[in-house]
């Protein structure tokens, strides 16, 4: 490599670590927090603010007790520091908690915080016809579309809401697929969850418009603990889009969510995540923990399909599951992960396969930038009793510059001889012949690397609801300015 | 139009281009041949502004713009166009895409403003019925799973999109078959008008016999060593290389 070769593309290098995070900004509304450190009066404060039932918080002391007794897993290919889980708030939710009418009683201040994320709630009102459930910190705001739903027997709440009003749907399924002791974070989770979403399809109804939710962790210094549960009952059909941004933070945060996904006899569900928590600055300061445990149950013929696309967090540990346990059900993972700067990713799926004739397609798409690492991690499982069933999995990495890396750890169990199972791996770097190509046509460096990435994560990108995937092209982007390899 | 004036460059520590002179004015077809090794697609990277090569001397002088101090963009932008010998493969970008993206990039930095949907589709249709180009081959990724020939087409394509002022055809008659030549020989041909220049790097005549070229140069060893009219280009395929490069090589040894 030529010497002044060497040095634009250091100054290159250079220029992605000075790219900074777009979306740092803090929303000054005022909180309701309760001190920090986590113990069973913190637990009891948590449940009482909430009003909660006695059985939500036997379940919560439970799962606290249960936290006790496990410990932090190492195994994940990252590095971070662990939290002091006593130095974390463990509930805060705006004070000003309005029953709305209509969404122009927002607050002003967090509607010039959407504003600046470039999400009109009235648009998205009008255009988008997207119902949207906001958990602004711990405690959902604002809720529309409701009467839509409601008409067609569709409950889309927060899960507080849920827990006050269909105790008897929130007791059934509750930790059904997540277990309080599925893991530490899993067990922290069920301890301290502030908020979340609840959804429920009722037998064959097909849910008329995407469920959204916005997340955004807004207070320095509290973990949010969301708890989403959603239910699609016999027959029936939903899609449910995930987005999160959040300001920018000097300390670490800590986000440990559980989701749970109940897909009956030949229900379809189809779970859509774009993440971008900060990732901490250019010399890796700061930046979002992000531990989360996302699994989903599919019965006869029923199918599960995550798409996710992650460009945010300091550290990333997360598995979207899916566990196939009715006959001839599907289960989908479409995936990708950006890191850059001082980014940690340990991503993947975990497909079991339990009922005959399942079927599992894994495409994992990692991007690595800076000085990132980022892994892939999946698990297939076939067992004795799943004959017959089938897994495509295909997971490619691509490397820009010579500082970041890339692992893939795939896990393969199959324990019956009339199954079927593929994997394929690619490791690429974007070449200069591609981006001189680029040049050549007039393209010039930034807009080519974000063309040649979106082609090579098209398959996944395609799989998002449309408005969702331009959102999604348009983080690729900002994650990647002045990445060059 | 191009004024190339004393062109020395080079990869790291080995010079290819040793003192390169040539003048290509709007309307008029250079070809430029000889033999392999000689420089010849050195030349049109280092027109291009292709970074590995580093230029040690001389200018290259593009409608009053100093083409050294531009980035490989801005000179596509300025309208150069290179066919490349070996166009690349950009998975999961589909050829309209591709050629949307050019066309308003090279728009918006020149302050025209975007083509409509409609009007682009409108040229492209036009465009491929020029070059004889199937239906379905917008929808297909840049140059992915292309045979050879569909590659230099899809070039040659590229160029009837862009409109440049100056095309350089760097090896373009290499892999075809005589029916695929004769589609892109005419393709260029009909492109061709008197505000546009081509220069055709070529190292054998058969595609002279499909593009006229009004100059013909041979480059040997880094150096044009001779230029004439179309005729030398005939006198190049029947006699060789030899004995016009043995007479240059006792001249600079």
């Amino acid at each position: 490599m030529s010497e002044k070769k060497k040095q634009s593309e250091d100054e290159l290098l250079e220029k992605v670590t000075s790219t900074e995070y777009k979306y740092g900004f803090t929303t000054d509304i005022e909180s309701d927090t309760i001190p920090k450190g986590l113990s069973e009066e913190v637990v009891r404060i948590i449940s009482s603010k909430k009003n909660e039932p006695e059985w939500m918080l036997e379940y919560r002391l439970n799962a606290y007790k249960t936290w006790l007794e496990m410990e932090e897993p190492n195994w994940a290919n990252v590095n971070y520091e662990k939290p002091n889980y006593q130095d974390v708030i463990y509930y805060s939710a705006p004070k000003q908690k309005p029953v709305l009418d209509s969404l122009d009683d927002l607050d002003p201040e967090m509607k010039k915080t959407f504003d600046k994320l470039g999400i009109s709630l009235e648009e998205q009102k009008k255009l988008a016809n997207v119902a949207v459930d906001i958990v602004m910190d711990s405690v959902s705001v604002a809720t529309s579309f409701k009467e839509t739903l409601s008409e067609k027997g569709i409950i889309f709440c927060s899960i507080s809401d849920a827990i006050q009003e269909h105790p008897e749907l929130v007791k059934k399924y509750l930790g059904s697929v997540v277990p309080t002791r599925d893991n530490f974070f899993s067990a922290l989770n069920s301890a301290v969850f502030s908020d979340g979403s609840f959804c429920y399809i009722p037998k064959g109804v097909k849910c008329p418009m995407e469920l959204s939710t916005y997340f955004r962790i807004n207070e320095a210094g509290t973990g949010q603990f969301e708890r989403t549960l959603l239910i699609a009952d016999e027959g029936s059909q939903v899609s449910y889009l995930e987005g999160c941004t959040a300001p920018m933070r000097d300390e670490n945060q800590l986000h440990a969510a559980v989701v749970e996904l109940v897909a009956m006899d030949d229900a379809d569900i189809k779970y859509s995540t774009v993440q971008n928590w900060y990732p901490g600055n250019d010399e890796g300061v700061g930046g979002v923990f992000n531990f989360v445990t996302k699994r989903g149950i599919c019965y006869k013929n029923a199918k599960i399909s995550w798409t996710q696309v992650e460009t945010g967090s300091a550290v990333t540990w997360k598995y979207p599951s899916c566990i196939l346990k009715g006959d001839n059900s599907i289960g989908e993972f479409f995936s990708v992960a950006v890191t850059n700067n001082f980014q940690q990713a340990d991503t993947g799926t975990k497909m079991i396969h339990l009922g005959k004739n399942t079927k599992s397609t894994i495409i994992a798409k990692g991007i690595c930038a800076g000085k990132s690492n980022g892994n892939y991690r999946g698990l297939v499982r076939i067992s004795k009793g799943a004959a017959n069933s089938r897994n495509f999995s295909q997971c490619d990495s691509l490397l820009m510059g010579d500082k970041c890396g890339s692992h893939t750890f795939p896990y393969i169990e199959v324990k019956n001889n009339s199954s079927k199972i593929e994997h394929e791996a690619t490791t690429s770097k974007i070449g200069e012949d591609q981006l001189f190509y680029c040049n050549q046509r007039g393209i010039g460096t930034e807009e080519a690397i974000a063309l040649i990435v979106n082609g090579y994560c098209k398959d996944v990108l395609n799989q998002l609801p449309m408005e969702f995937a331009v959102e999604a092209q348009k983080l690729l982007e900002i994650s990647l300015e002045g990445s060059v390899g | 139009m191009l004024k190339v004036k004393n062109l020395k460059a080079g990869i790291e520590d080995s010079q290819i281009l040793k003192g390169i002179n040539l003048e290509v004015n709007a309307g008029e077809v250079h070809a430029i041949m000889g033999p392999n090794g000689s420089g010849k697609s050195t030349l049109a990277s280092v027109i291009a502004g292709k970074e590995e090569y580093e230029v040690v001397e001389g200018n290259i002088d593009f409608e009053g713009d100093d083409l050294l101090e531009l980035s490989p963009e801005e000179r596509a932008q300025k309208g150069v166009f290179l066919s490349f010998q070996y166009p690349v493969e950009i998975p999961g970008i589909s050829v309209s895409n591709f050629i949307k993206t050019s066309i308003s990039e090279q728009r918006k930095a020149t302050g025209m403003k975007p083509m409509t949907t409609k009007d682009l589709l409108k040229m492209m249709r036009d465009k491929m019925e020029l070059l004889n180009i199937k239906n379905g081959y917008l929808s297909r990724n840049m140059n992915e799973g292309f045979s050879g020939g569909e590659k230099k087409r899809n070039e040659i394509f590229q160029m009837a999109m862009l409109e440049p002022k100056l095309s350089i055809l760097d090896e373009t008659d290499s892999g075809l078959d005589i029916d695929a030549l004769r589609i892109v020989a005419n393709g260029v041909n009909k492109l061709k008008n008197k505000n546009n220049a081509t220069i055709v790097i070529t190292h054998y005549q058969r595609l002279l016999d499909y593009i006229v070229p009004d100059f013909v140069h041979v480059l040997h060893n880094g150096r044009i060593i001779k230029s004439g009219g179309k005729e030398l280009a005939l006198e190049l395929e029947e006699k060789g290389y030899d004995w016009i490069t043995k007479e240059a090589d006792k001249k600079w040894d």
